[in-house]
């Protein structure tokens, strides 16, 4: 496999020109933490984008940040950090569910897979946090996309579309982000052996209530997060608040008051929360069996445990909620059908409404089923003209997404 | 505002084909949408005949108001078929021109859809039909102590189609973010007649992301048919402070370090100098008189989190020479504060025979010299200008104060906001915060785009209007075919880039 470094903005217009006038598919990568997700690429030509790094601009009381795509989340962090600050959407490193050593994911890679962590259900997605872009069309051409200020309705809203689109639609080389402050305190009350369902009305009522929740996890019995070694013998049900401190601890004590008649409450604080969350953005659970099919699936919180229980009654497999239910990671432990259990899963999820992603699979299984969820023929309609629109030869990433696309 | 009709404001040609079939097609509509549904008759169609930017104005071709999902669908069949063009509409609050009718389109209202389909509190979701107004949301949900969280100040009549529309944002959004954010799923008829299902009560939906194009299309990709939103749980408490200030520059200081403090406040707006009197004369809010720029604060959460910001505030407000400080001491007082700031425009109103609105955002720290320069462009137009700002997040809204009976203030109004949208770009802003390209701006987008950011921009258009009937004469300054932006002049042959690395 030829493998191209641009180490500019130019440079990537000079490949994707020469791509389209040969034929030739590209292979879209920054950070390469996620570049067995989704339907395998048959491209010759690997375009590494992760030399297009650096923070360019960065003024902290803007609440704004432009950088290339290939620049390390690692170093975002360590910006904002500086500031106090954070990405809100929190964004994660799935490097470790794919085998590779933590903290290789950038920034380009988050918001072309729009990957949030558990704040996501509070503060919003990546897509919400992603306020402008240069990128390179399949056309070969320079476009920009919104701007550096929050609020913006000039023209569509390209950075959206940019967003989970998987490098099949441009090259971004420049990305632009808001930040925002870090919570001072960070308080996790931790509710023990919740049944699945149960647990799905705990988060329920602590999400309607005034406590402000930022994240809302339950991890049932015997699940151990791979990088930790705590042992977790009891279902927990996990309820974040995060601020200054005198508002920190009304709220996890108002939490603790609000679902005591459920099960015995204990809170956490700020360096063991950070720790547990982390944990749960990164799926941990799960970065043992690197073979082992892995679903992501997104639905309407309170249908989470019944899609749970509906695939673990024909599949053995090992599952946990973020997003108060409405986010479960679901790891099959074998695979009889050799679908990655995509025929059981998709099944289940499409009894209520909601998607399904296959996160992790082997080549051959990816090959073979639908990674991200099928389209009615609408749709697909839609997402294939869209494609189309910015890349009509089907030179980025093709079949990354759909077939096709 | 009033006055002159369209001098400067090139539509698209109307299409003689169109026009001479009025009786037919509108027979045709009648068989599609009967009833009371297709209004033709010109004293009729006078009340859709401009939005919230009344120096434009167009009788529809005809206007059609249907009230079920499968009606919108035969209407667009039917006008994809034929050819005819379609403008959606949904209160007609746009204050730049969004739902401005075409002398050969279809004017297509969305009033009739006002149901509100489903509220799920355990999901923290409503569903709805578009035509229900932003405050009925609300309104809906209340009772249990939710709300929706961006709040237009136009919310009692705008509908939640227009403003997935506009992407509408409100005083809250620095916190709780503008539609866009606040939206989970829609149902969207494209002009073919299919319909779509995109996202629903769960967070992010799959494949490209449609709700993030739809949200701020502007009527241009397709009709919104029904929304799904999130709301929220209205916060313990929400106190503001009125924060007087000599200079507005300090009031620009005060927001950048109550920001760089690491404080998000649910709202945080500035008036200067005549908004504030002019605010003040019309509903009384208590407003100090004698100073050049007010801000108000709004923080909210629990009581303990709200007064401990409270403090750090003022003590900002007074590091950055505050020369009055005023926290509300009760839920009426609060609403006073606000109701000052949510009346400032139609306050405006009272105090000139007409006045024009403007809608840039800018980097926070660009606000002195933003100021500086429309003082400037202020005396040079011989025109008053009052501002009311997002502070926050750094949206301005200049009202250009002007009188339609005098010849040449409309043109000098639209010349002066076309260089104060100028100077937004060149310091690093945009043109349109919240109330979208429509008409007005239309002509302004190369000052912020390129002729190839805007044709990628289109052919995502084509991607959902083939044939570029949905809306069209807003958003683009120039229209061309899909199959012309469809082509692509890429010559190969040369040896490729010996320079790249590569391994
Ligand atoms: C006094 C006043 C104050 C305002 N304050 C604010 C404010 O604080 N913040 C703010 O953001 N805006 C504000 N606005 C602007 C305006 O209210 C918003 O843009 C609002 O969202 C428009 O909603 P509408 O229902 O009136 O839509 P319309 O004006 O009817 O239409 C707006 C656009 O949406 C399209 N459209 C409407 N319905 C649909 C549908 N169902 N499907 C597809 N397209 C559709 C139309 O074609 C048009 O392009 C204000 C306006 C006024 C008059």
């Amino acid at each position: 496999m030829d493998i191209l470094k641009p180490r500019n903005e130019d440079e990537c217009i000079e490949i994707v020109k020469w791509a389209v006038s040969e034929e030739q598919p590209l292979e879209i990568m920054s950070g390469g933490t996620k570049r067995k997700l989704g339907r395998p690429v048959e491209a010759a030509t690997l375009v590494d984008i992760s030399a297009l790094a650096g923070i360019s601009l960065y003024e902290p009381d803007e609440l704004v940040m432009t950088a290339g795509p290939g620049t390390s989340l690692v170093d975002i962090e360590k910006a904002l950090q500086e500031n106090d600050q954070e990405l809100a959407f929190e964004p994660a490193d799935y490097g470790p569910l794919f085998g590779k050593t933590p903290g290789a994911t950038t920034i380009g890679g988050i918001l072309a897979g729009n990957i949030s962590g558990p704040r996501r259900l509070k503060a919003g997605a990546a897509r919400d946090h992603f306020l402008g872009a240069r990128a390179v069309s399949g056309r070969g051409e320079l476009f920009k996309a919104g701007g550096r200020v929050v609020k913006n309705v000039t023209g569509y809203d390209l950075c959206k579309v940019l967003a989970g689109s998987w490098g099949t639609l441009a090259i971004m080389t420049e990305t632009t982000i808001k930040v925002l402050p870090a919570g001072q305190k960070i308080f996790t009350v931790l509710v023990s052996d919740l049944a699945d369902k149960d647990a799905a009305t705990a988060m329920a009522k602590a999400l309607g209530s005034t406590f402000e929740v930022s994240g809302a996890a339950h991890i049932p019995a015997g699940l151990t997060p791979g990088s930790g070694t705590d042992k977790s013998d009891m279902a927990v049900t996990a309820l974040r608040v995060e601020g200054i401190g005198p508002s920190v601890e009304y709220r996890a004590s108002g939490l603790v008051e609000l679902l005591a008649n459920e099960r015995e409450c204990q809170i956490i604080k700020t360096t063991d929360s950070q720790k547990f969350w982390r944990n749960v953005r990164d799926c941990s659970y799960f970065t043992q069996n690197t073979n082992r099919p892995l679903w992501r699936i997104s639905v309407a919180p309170t249908d989470g445990p019944d899609i749970v229980a509906a695939v673990r009654s024909r599949a053995d497999i090992s599952a946990f909620y973020d997003w108060a239910g409405g986010l479960v990671w679901m790891e099959f432990g074998s695979d009889p059908a050799g679908d990655g259990g995509a025929a059981i899963v998709r099944e289940a999820v499409n009894a209520t409404g909601g998607h399904a992603t296959l996160i992790r699979a082997e080549d051959d299984i990816r090959a073979g089923v639908e990674v991200f969820h099928p389209q009615d023929p609408v749709l697909a309609g839609v997402t294939a003209r869209l494609k189309n629109s910015f890349d009509p030869e089907n030179i980025l990433n093709p079949g990354r997404m759909y077939g096709g696309v | 505002m009033s006055g002159d009709p369209q001098s400067a404001l090139v539509m698209p040609d109307l299409d003689p084909g169109i026009l001479e079939r009025r009786s037919d097609i509108v027979a045709q509509l009648r068989t599609l949408v009967p009833g009371e549904g297709v209004i033709a008759d010109e004293n009729e169609m006078r009340a859709f005949e401009s939005d919230g930017l009344t120096a434009y104005r167009q009788l529809p071709f005809v206007v059609v108001l249907p009230e079920t999902v499968e009606q919108v669908a035969a209407v667009l069949r039917y006008c994809h078929e034929t050819g005819l063009k379609v403008v959606p509409r949904g209160a007609g609050t746009s204050l730049s021109g969004g739902a401005l009718p075409l002398g050969d389109g279809v004017l297509l209202g969305l009033g009739k859809f006002s149901q509100i389909i489903d509220i799920d509190y355990d999901n923290r979701t409503a569903t709805v039909q578009p035509g229900v107004t932003n405050l009925a949301i609300t309104k809906a949900v209340e009772g249990n102590g939710f709300y929706y969280a961006p709040d237009p100040s136009s919310q009692i009549a705008c509908t939640i189609g227009g403003n997935v529309a506009e992407n509408s944002g409100g005083v809250h959004c620095l916190k709780y973010g503008l539609t866009t954010n606040n939206i989970l799923g829609l149902q969207v008829v494209l002009i073919n007649g299919d319909i779509v299902r995109i996202g629903g009560k769960h967070l992010d939906s799959d494949g490209y992301d449609l709700l993030g194009l739809l949200a701020g299309s502007e009527g241009l990709l397709g009709i919104v048919t029904e929304v799904t939103v999130r709301i929220l749980r209205k916060p313990e408490t929400a106190r503001a402070v009125l924060i007087g200030f000599p200079t507005s520059e300090d009031a620009g200081a005060c927001v950048a370090a109550i920001i760089g403090a690491g404080i998000i406040a649910g709202g945080m707006e500035m008036m200067d100098r005549l908004a504030i009197h002019a605010a003040e004369e019309f509903v009384h809010a208590g407003y100090p008189l004698d100073v050049e720029a007010l801000l108000i604060v709004e923080l909210d959460g629990p009581e303990a989190e709200v007064s401990d910001l409270l403090k750090r505030v003022e003590k900002i407000a007074k590091a950055n020479k505050a020369s009055v400080v005023r926290v509300s001491t009760s839920e009426a007082e609060r609403d006073t504060f606000w109701a000052g700031r949510k009346a400032a425009f139609p306050a405006v109103g009272r105090i000139s025979p007409d006045y024009y609105c403007m809608d840039g955002t800018i980097p926070r720290r660009q606000l002195p010299r933003v100021l500086s320069v429309m003082r400037e462009l202020s005396e040079k137009y011989g025109l008053r200008v009052a501002n009311v700002f997002h502070a926050g997040d750094g949206n301005l809204h200049p009202l250009i104060l002007y009188d339609a009976n005098v010849p040449g203030e409309l043109e000098a109004a639209e010349n002066f906001g076309a260089d104060i949208l100028r100077l937004c770009v060149e310091v690093g802003g945009v043109l349109t915060g919240e109330h979208g390209v429509g008409v007005e701006k239309r002509d302004l987008m190369y000052e912020m785009f390129s002729e190839t950011d805007l044709e990628q921009q289109q052919r995502v258009k084509c991607a959902f209007d083939d044939k570029g009937l949905l809306n069209p004469g807003k958003v683009f300054p120039t229209l061309h075919r899909c199959a012309e932006l469809g082509r692509m002049h890429i010559h190969g042959g040369k040896l490729p880039f010996p320079d790249i690395p590569r391994f």
